[in-house]
């Protein structure tokens, strides 16, 4: 059983979710995700003000093992990706739902989130994919 | 459930991530792939190999059984000890399998690839009528290799007198027999070390023993970057029965000296090689911008297409590396196809690293 914070939304693609206080959305892989992938080496982030719809490829996460694609969990544009993640990458490893978050996005329908997984639902997908 | 070495256990109790390798269920990691090949460069780690085949081929005939199998002329190894790196090829040319043969008291000891164990050993019993030879597998040894430049040294501190002693006095590619044991100074990081080959009830011990003595154990992760950096050939990526040595950067373990020497593949590489007509060549790639070349990622030169047969990224450089079988006129710059987009590389001679620093 890994790493699974109540608090925030989950995709099956293993992507996580949260909702700030200020309305914003901060999106990153979940502590499952970065254990199958091995040490990161880079994140390939979204420019800011880039424009996505939920389910668009909006990241790209290499690992020493794979690329991997990382979807939009909801729609909106993008207000901030995480700097730190140019020069440090291995944060991802070390604090996937901290300091190793991708980006922030400015929700256009905050809604979205409730199609989303919780925390129960998410490790229900991760155990299926197990067997 | 595959199959497990006598190390499993050591394996999981130490957190390795089990995969499957040929077969195999062997340790991708213990924690930081990326950690575990910094310790192989920077001091000592340790393998457990005991996963590949071990063979010993015994026999008045066993020299020219051998002459006749290998595209490397074991007649070079003058007296026990001495090693050699050669294809086994097919009639056409093509690499069934690459491995290290050793020159000992009773024969020769060759270790071949696990994934390519049945049919290297069909092979060699379909090779064998008309000589006398006998084709043993030895199954019940482990393999341990030590290496990084601290290795030797850790490794002595924990042997007994006699063992240690002769690793102390080991040369580079040279392997011998002590006490039950056969200690090669052979290795597939691009680093110093050894390769143990030891009865399997006496591995436990030996590995809790490097353990203590500061050997940081490492997985089958680290030894594919590890190998990439060096310019090492994974056979199965980088090489197959559809590639010829020539074309797999192995030229230089074809011996050609002896002119009546009838090994299998002989013909076709050299009409080959009088016709001039190789096509491929297998290079080194080197990508500074970020992101990581990947195997069968496509490659564009001026002289065609190519492709990556093994990509990573490398610890020790800190961007990606690749090998890549590209027209054998290709030179200098060409492109990789990443994901749609087009990206610069650099083509190079291999090896990328030797001793822990940038040889390209």
């Amino acid at each position: 059983m890994s790493n699974l914070p109540d608090n925030i939304k989950y995709l099956s693609s293993h992507e996580w979710a949260r909702l700030e206080a200020d309305g914003t959305v901060t999106v990153g892989i979940t502590d499952h995700a970065q254990d199958q992938l091995g040490d990161v080496v880079y994140v390939e982030l979204p420019d800011k003000a880039t424009a996505f719809a939920a389910g668009d490829e909006s990241a790209v996460v290499e690992s020493v093992k794979a690329a991997s694609d990382i979807y939009a969990p909801v729609s909106g544009e993008i207000i901030a990706s995480n700097p730190e993640l140019d020069i440090k990458p291995e944060l991802v490893n070390t604090d996937p739902y901290g300091a190793g978050w991708f980006y922030k996005i400015q929700p256009s329908d905050v809604s979205e989130l409730e199609n989303l997984l919780d925390a129960a639902g998410y490790q229900a997908t991760v155990d299926a994919d197990a067997q | 459930m595959g199959n497990k070495t006598i190390l499993y256990t050591q394996h999981v109790e130490a957190g390795g991530k089990i995969v499957d390798f040929g077969g195999w269920d062997m340790p991708l990691h213990y924690g930081s792939q990326i950690e575990e090949h910094k310790q192989v460069r920077d001091s000592a780690g340790m393998f457990d190999v005991s996963h590949m085949t071990i063979v010993d081929i015994e026999g008045s005939d066993a020299k020219t059984y051998l002459q006749r199998l290998l595209a490397n002329d074991v007649n070079r190894l003058s007296s026990p000890g001495r090693a050699l790196y050669t294809a086994m090829l097919n009639e056409q040319g093509g690499i069934i399998d690459d491995l290290i043969v050793y020159l000992t008291e009773t024969g020769y000891r060759l270790v071949v690839n696990c994934g390519t164990r049945e049919k290297d050993l069909a092979w060699m019993e379909q090779q064998s009528p008309g000589f006398n030879v006998n084709i043993i597998e030895r199954p019940e040894l482990a393999i341990i290799a030590v290496q990084g430049p601290d290795s030797l040294r850790k490794l002595i501190k924990v042997l007994d007198p006699q063992r240690a002693a002769l690793v102390a006095r080991l040369k580079t590619f040279q392997g011998l027999p002590v006490a039950g044991w056969f200690i090669g100074r052979t290795g597939y990081t691009g680093e110093d070390g050894v390769e143990i080959i030891l009865p399997q009830e006496q591995a436990v011990e030996l590995w809790q023993a490097l353990v203590e003595g500061g050997v940081a154990p490492a997985g089958l992760g680290a030894r594919d970057t590890l190998r990439l950096e060096a310019g090492f050939n994974l056979y199965g990526s980088d090489m197959d029965e559809s590639i010829t040595p020539f074309e797999a950067n192995m030229a230089w373990t074809i011996s050609w000296t002896n002119e009546t020497r009838d090994f299998i593949g002989r013909g076709t590489l050299q009409t080959i090689r009088a016709d001039q007509s190789q096509q491929f060549k297998l290079v080194g790639l080197v990508m500074t911008e970020r992101g990581v070349l990947r195997g069968h990622q496509k490659v564009i030169t001026a002289h065609g297409e190519g492709e990556i047969t093994s990509g990573t990224f490398s610890p020790t450089l800190g961007y990606s590396i690749a090998f890549a079988r590209v027209p054998v006129d290709a030179e200098e710059n060409c492109q990789v196809e990443i994901r749609n987009k087009l990206i610069e590389v650099k083509m190079v001679k291999l090896p990328f690293v030797r001793h822990g620093k940038k040889v390209f």
